[in-house]
């Protein structure tokens, strides 16, 4: 009867996966399992900090839920006295009384649950929110080189599954929990006042209850952590092949992978079938040992009747008992393993905002409004992981305005300057200077705002062109986007675009073409306006139409701004003031692109491969204009 | 409908498993039923008629019958877990299975983690539904109309009372879902808007830097953040509410069953037993009603990853044997390509090719140039198949592909793509990929033409280091080079390579094309590149433009005919940028 269910259907709260019995899932395609915290207690610690802004409301959900438990527990002692005082005796007066009594008591019971369901759903989504704002923003003060060494899947799963694992024990389980434990001591003191004989009798199932769950616990533990590893790797074999299907299909080697998943697949079957068999037990046992009480209790209590040591009322209350006591037998399986990774994803989440910000300011350091644009290396050191230097001992000097072109083979180094000029990694020895200030002087978004940066990849936002462009700068004005995508040869296609500058790019702008992208990216860069450029140059993937206009932007975008360009085409190398060619991690030659021509070493080697063949059909040294100005 | 049937038809194997497991359950039912029932006999027969034997033997019958339901339960726990997981198993594997007969035109219509979500959560919930179904979806019904029909015959009266909450319960319960829906539906869509920011903001980390949009960003995720709140706890608050609310109906049946049934005591119609039995009765009535609705909401969830799986599996591959296709053994290598045209949209759309016609003769290397989106990939994906020309033909030696039997087709065909992907395993597996029964020395050979040995032997375990997260960290060009070995090394008379030096720096290129020259002097060999000095030297060079071939002839004859080959010799090799 009156089983205090506090909104969990008993049965069906399946291991496997529902944590709401209907609720949307949350995050990325994960087959849901436990996982365990390995310093529960520090994260409990944490996450109850959270709480603790709404200390109010937590002790008001305490208290209502003392007495809305303790409320539902008095109903079958009632119960037991309407019998035995009223009904049996036939007063009709006191049953109309006790009845009103009774469900009364339901009523201020059911109030009292309802507001503390209430009021805990708002503070837990609050401390949730509060949670995930502060995630995010700390996310974005950690420095470039922990989102090179993390995956995003990771850090996304994160902040979705992980809070949803916390949701989930937030919303339920807090209060559950408490009213689980009053329930359980609750039962048994009523049943020890109502009548001590009987209560020791009815108490006989207990130990083979907890017998069962300790014993098929284990079970249940043991084969979820087997299914766990099991369907990591089922879901690896199937990322893996998917996102190479593409492969697998030019190989033939469908059949191969077929084997390989089945192989996953009926293991994952196995140990989820041994799994979800004991895990399923539970709650039917516990129901039907709650049965077998009832019937200890008919039995004996109906004997204790008629030698007088009990009376009816008072067996019709305990075998409402019987039922409540089951109850929270039934869930405290499914409440461990919420709880549990409940803290296992809060652990993953506060080691997150654990890591150290990104290299902070120093106090000292200096505001800078802009740049003349002097850069100097001096002596630069620089390694990812200790003892594997990337940059040996690189020295060099660019004047404002001038173009420095850097020129060697992947991996020598090129970009990895670019990472130190930018502060996204620190060196380790040596200086670099802006206008002679140390740049480890300079607020570093100053820095960043004075250095405009064109990637290679180029990543543009979901939203319209014009968004997009106005990252450069969020106070520009729609006239000023408008002269700067004019400026980067983008006012064409956007104009062509159906809605124009309002064209909203889809999920990795999948409706414009990559060179398109690029311009995009420049013109976003030159509404910023920065004083010093880094360009990637783009390599393959543009056609030779879209590269001259892409050409054609950066010189627009280059002048009169000191430009480091990573480059790649030879237009870009003999315009440049300096070209210095990196090969190891050092500069190897150094001079504009005729005077290494002339030294004949490493770059006219580097230099000779690339267009060689050319020789004999053109001469080398083509004089300039020979396109016109397409 | 129809989906329904055709995802029930991999229900099948397992219907004589579910049959028992839903029988044991009906058995189960009938003995949890029985004990308030035997309750009232104790209290009614046992206690007030002071017959002690009788409240032994029907105490007795209770833990027989108790007992008697739990083996049938636990017995029904292990049939409906073996139906429902094998179940599952099993539609994962035909999910799989298909996914791996589609060819190109199908993979452009899913993404891949569209593909992999249908193999993992969509599976689970139809799989869950099933569990439940199983489980509850026989067990409710039984309950209910067993405890309505024993109550009827217990006290009829006091039954009809109880009949009167179910409605009250019936329109609670759909008042509940009716609001609670669209806002799992909106929670939804602020969850994803969420997730959207936050993976733009993490794979766009560098820009986000560069910018210096902290704030910004912040502020971005607040909106979003304090918008999803606002709704799922209007969605908690909602859940909160209503189970309290429906245990209120519950109890105060209970106090009903105490007050009417108390007063029928006295008129001499009712037995304490019987209210005692009743109280116990409002559970096993009240609750199938409450787990049916509940199991709505998760029908409506489940049918949503049903159509989604559906989809998948009702996709025909575009690619498939004709009847009648031969087995080719050794062929010459000659290609030719015969007024082909080839659109990717079934239903016309503008063509990607047009009127391609060209041969490509046995030993011959076919370079293709061209702007991004002029057709190159698509012109070299008809040769293996991976797409079917939407007219003319494509031969091989004569014959035309869709008259080879595919794999014997593909066996012949090296192909290294313009995306270099590798899989987890040792380098010399994936090197392997192709043919596992390559010999250690015939791998190192491929590896030394692609110009990927001398790099793999600096790593510690050379060619048993392992690739992919927890092995060595391969760059573009790396990888690059591991496909050329790999698409070497089946040995092939026709290797085409996309645009798979890309990320390879000149100096390796060149002397991967130099070593490729020797190895495939007799056989034919297409090369998509973007860089000019890597077609210099082909015997063929095709200029696409827009899906047709421009221009077509040698390096030489180019220079001299082709105005765009000659724009695009000067914009890389020639000429700078106009100033």
């Amino acid at each position: 009867m009156s089983d205090r269910n506090n909104g969990n259907l008993p049965e069906e709260r399946s291991n496997d996966r529902g944590r709401r019995p209907m609720g949307p899932r949350h995050g990325p395609g994960a087959m849901g399992t436990i996982e365990k915290a390995e310093n529960p207690r520090g994260a409990l610690l944490r996450l109850v900090n959270y709480l603790s802004s709404f200390r109010t409301q937590l002790i008001t959900i305490i208290i209502f839920t003392i007495i809305s438990t303790l409320l539902s527990l008095a109903g079958p002692y009632i119960m037991s006295i309407a019998i035995n005082q009223y009904i049996i005796p036939h007063d009709l007066q006191g049953l109309l009384r006790i009845s009103m009594i009774l469900a009364g008591t339901y009523i201020f019971s059911t109030i009292l649950s309802m507001a503390t369901g209430w009021i805990m759903a708002s503070i837990s989504q609050q401390s949730l929110m509060k949670l995930r704002k502060e995630l995010f923003e700390h996310l974005q003060t950690l420095s470039v080189g922990y989102f090179d060494q993390k995956s995003a899947g990771d850090l996304m799963s994160r902040l979705t599954n992980d809070i949803d694992a916390i949701n989930a024990a937030l919303t339920q389980n807090v209060t559950q929990l408490i009213s689980m434990g009053i329930t359980l001591v609750g039962v048994i003191i009523a049943m020890f006042i109502l009548n001590y004989r009987l209560a020791f009798a009815s108490l006989i199932v207990f130990p083979i209850m907890i017998w069962f769950t300790a014993a098929i616990g284990t079970r249940i533990r043991d084969s979820f952590r087997g299914l766990q590893r099991n369907l990591g790797i089922l879901n690896s074999v199937m990322q893996e092949s998917i996102s190479g299907q593409r492969v697998i299909i030019a190989f033939e080697q469908q059949e191969e992978v077929n084997k390989k998943f089945s192989a996953a697949n009926q293991d994952v079957k196995a140990i989820s079938i041994k799994a979800m068999t004991y895990a399923m037990m539970i709650p039917s046992l516990m129901g039907i040992l709650s049965n077998a009480n009832i019937a200890i209790v008919a039995g004996i209590g109906g004997y204790m009747v008629l030698i007088g040591l009990s009376n009816i009322g008072t067996i019709a209350a305990f075998i409402s008992y019987s039922r409540q006591f089951a109850n929270p037998l039934r869930q405290i399986g499914n409440v461990y393993n919420s709880i549990q990774s409940a803290l296992a994803g809060a652990e993953r989440i506060f080691e997150v905002i654990d890591t150290k910000p990104e290299l902070e300011d120093t106090p000292d350091a200096v505001h800078v409004e802009s740049f003349a644009g002097e850069v100097e290396f001096k002596n630069v050191n620089f390694s990812y992981v200790p003892n594997v230097p990337v940059l040996k001992n690189i020295s060099l000097k660019a004047k404002p305005g001038q173009t420095i072109a850097l020129v060697g083979p992947t991996g020598a180094g090129k970009t990895t300057m670019v990472n130190v000029l930018t502060r996204f990694y620190d060196i380790q020895s040596g200086s670099i200077t802006i206008d002679g200030n140390e740049i480890k002087r300079i607020r570093k978004d100053d820095l960043r705002r004075q250095l405009g940066i064109v990637l290679q990849d180029v990543f543009l936002f979901s939203g319209t062109v014009m968004d997009n462009i106005r990252y450069g700068r969020l106070d520009a004005t729609e006239q000023e986007c408008i002269n700067a995508a004019k400026l980067a040869n983008a006012d064409g296609f956007i104009r062509r675009l159906p809605q124009g500058y309002r064209t909203v790019l889809s999920e990795r702008a999948g409706n414009i073409s990559q060179g398109q992208k690029q311009l995009l990216s420049i013109a976003r860069a030159i509404v910023a306006d920065p004083s010093i450029l880094i360009l990637d140059e783009a390599t393959s993937s543009v056609d030779t139409r879209t590269e001259i206009q892409i050409q054609q932007a950066l010189l627009n975008l280059m002048k009169g701004r000191t430009s480091f360009v990573i480059a790649h085409r030879l237009s870009t190398i003999r315009n440049a003031d300096q070209v210095l060619v990196i090969n190891h991690g050092e500069i190897i030659e150094r001079g504009t692109h005729n005077e290494l021509l002339r030294k004949q070493g490493f770059y006219y080697n580097l230099y000779m491969s690339q267009f060689k063949g050319t020789l004999t059909v053109t001469p080398m040294f083509a004089p300039e204009q020979k396109m016109g100005d397409s | 409908m129809s989906n329904t049937r055709k995802i029930f038809d991999y229900f099948m194997p397992y219907r004589r498993d579910a049959t028992i497991a839903i029988i044991l359950l009906g058995i189960a039912v009938v003995g949890n039923l029985a004990i308030p029932r035997l309750v009232e006999v104790i209290i009614d027969q046992g206690i007030s008629e002071n017959n002690i034997s009788l409240i032994i033997r029907i105490s007795l019958l209770m833990i027989g019958a108790s007992i008697l339901s739990a083996i049938f339960t636990v017995a029904n726990t292990i049939f409906a877990v073996r139906a429902s997981r094998g179940f599952e198993a099993d539609l994962r594997e035909a999910l799989f299975t298909k996914i791996q007969s589609f060819s190109f035109g199908n993979l452009d219509d899913f993404q891949t983690g569209q593909l992999i979500t249908r193999l993992t959560s969509d599976v689970t919930q139809v799989q869950t539904i099933v569990t439940m179904v199983l489980r509850m979806f026989t067990q409710a019904p039984l309950m209910f109309v067993g405890s309505v029909f024993i109550m009827y015959s217990t006290n009829a009266r006091l039954a009809t009372y109880m009949i009167a909450l179910i409605p009250i319960v019936g329109v609670m319960v759909f008042i509940f879902i009716r609001n609670v829906q669209p806002l799992f539906t909106k929670v939804q869509e602020r969850l994803d808007y969420l997730n959207q920011v936050l993976q733009e903001n993490l794979s766009g980390v560098r820009v986000v830097k560069a910018f210096v949009r902290r704030e910004y960003e912040d502020k971005r995720f607040e909106k979003a953040n304090i918008e999803l709140t606002s709704t799922s706890v209007r969605v908690t608050q909602l859940l909160s509410v209503f189970f309290p609310m429906v245990q209120t109906i519950m109890n105060l049946g209970t106090v009903a069953i105490i007050y009417f049934g108390g007063l029928q005591v006295y008129s001499g119609t009712a037995t304490v037993g019987e209210i005692i039995a009743f109280t116990n009765y409002i559970f096993s009535t009240m609750f199938p009603v409450i787990m049916l609705s509940m199991m709505a909401g998760q029908i409506s969830a489940a049918n949503a990853s049903m159509n989604r799986i559906m989809q998948v599996m009702n996709s025909t591959p575009d690619v498939q044997n004709r009847d009648n296709t031969k087995s080719i053994e050794d062929i010459k290598g000659k290609v030719c390509f015969e007024n082909v045209y080839f659109s990717y949209l079934t239903d016309g759309g503008d063509p990607v090719l047009q009127n391609i016609s060209f041969t490509a003769n046995p030993g011959q290397t076919v370079a293709i140039l061209g702007s991004t989106g002029s057709g190159k990939t698509s012109l070299i994906n008809l040769i293996p198949r991976f797409y079917d020309v939407t007219d003319g033909r494509v031969t091989i030696d004569g014959l035309d592909v869709r008259d080879i039997e595919l794999s014997s087709l593909r066996s012949k065909i090296g192909i290294s793509l313009q995306e270099a992907v590798l899989f987890s395993g040792t380098i010399r597996d994936n090197i392997r990929y192709g043919r596992n029964d390559a010999t250690d020395e015939e791998v190192v050979a491929a590896a030394k033409i692609a110009q990927a040995h001398e790099f793999i032997t600096e790593f510690e375990d050379g060619y048993d280091s392992m690739v992919g997260q927890r092995g060595v960290n391969l760059s573009g060009g790396q990888k690059q080079r591991i496909a050329i070995a790999r698409a070497i090394l089946i040995n092939p008379k026709i290797l085409i390579l996309d645009d798979s030096t890309s990320a390879v720096d000149v100096e390796t290129e060149t002397e991967i094309e130099k070593a490729l020259r020797v190895v495939m002097r007799d056989r034919t060999s297409f090369v998509i590149a973007q860089r000019i000095s890597t077609v210099l030297n082909a015997d063929k060079i095709l200029v696409l433009d827009n899906g047709k071939i421009a221009a077509e002839g040698d390096h030489k004859k180019l220079m001299e005919t082709s105005p765009i080959y000659q724009e695009i010799y000067d914009s890389q090799l020639g000429g700078v940028i106009p100033q």
